[in-house]
């Protein structure tokens, strides 16, 4: 399933069908399913998110505020992954819809689900 | 040649919100036809500016000028003021309360990201009066 070239054990690009399948993830809102994913980055704090720019295609937070949404908008990440299983709220979803970020929920806790994508082939995006 | 001027009220007691300036300089940038990178800085740094006079001094005012090679962003608040700016700016370093880490913010990387993304930084704070935050991004406009 995945539509990138192996390099090196890390593929250039993971599809998020891919993603939603090692995450074993609950889709909450996706308009386009083959949305390609570079990089991710996982974290609670929105400032160390900002602090790398580097096409980070995905967050995974267990943030649960709209400001996860408009920090993925500010670097125009195409995903957010909640990690431990949580939900948005409404607001959350709305807001994700209305800038086009597709919204997975995983029952992994973060350490886990970024290890999973990572093992997979999907890179930190800053030169690690 | 006169540049085109966006002002934005920040309210102080909506965290909800908070962004949403920065998300309309930005959407204004991408339909000027701006450099994606240059678009980028520019809202994060921003974004970081709102986050800060949302959490630390109740809001204020924002506002944005847009020339074809640069964009100016004054943060204007009337917050507490920072009382070492020298110490702000270093990274890590947060006076924010725990409720605000609660909410994603107060890492103390708001300042240093601001000064990473934007090509000028200056900050004129007085304790009490409030705090003005200057910043300039350049850009390249795509042909």
């Amino acid at each position: 399933m995945c539509a990138g070239r192996e390099c090196g054990g890390i593929r250039e690009i993971m599809r998020l069908g891919e993603i939603i399948e090692i995450l074993q993830a609950e889709v909450i809102w996706a308009e386009d399913m083959e949305i390609d994913i570079h990089t991710a980055c996982g974290s609670d704090m929105m400032s160390d998110v900002l602090a790398f720019v580097k096409d980070q295609g995905m967050l995974l937070t267990g943030l649960l505020n709209t400001q996860a949404v408009r920090t993925a908008d500010m670097l125009d990440m195409r995903c957010i992954v909640f990690v431990r299983g949580k939900m948005p709220g409404e607001d959350i979803v709305a807001l994700a819809k209305l800038r086009g970020i597709a919204l997975l929920s995983t029952k992994y806790r973060m350490f886990t689900a970024c290890g999973k994508l990572y093992s997979a082939g999907l890179p930190g995006g800053c030169g690690d | 040649m006169k540049p085109i001027t966006k002002r934005y009220e920040v309210s102080g007691d909506d965290f909800t919100h908070a962004g949403e300036a920065s998300s309309k300089v930005k959407a204004a940038l991408k339909q000027l036809g701006y450099a994606p990178d240059a678009i980028r800085r520019t809202a994060i740094a921003m974004y970081e500016g709102e986050i800060n006079m949302v959490i630390h001094a109740n809001g204020g005012l924002a506002s944005v000028e847009i020339y074809p090679d640069r964009v100016e962003i004054l943060l204007d608040d009337h917050g507490p003021g920072i009382e070492n700016v020298e110490l702000a700016m270093q990274e890590g370093y947060s006076t924010a309360p725990d409720e605000v880490r609660a909410l994603g913010f107060g890492a103390g990387m708001g300042l240093p990201n601001i000064k990473k993304y934007t090509d000028d930084m200056r900050i004129e704070s007085k304790l009490g009066v409030g705090t003005k935050v200057f910043m300039t991004v350049k850009v390249d406009r795509e042909e």
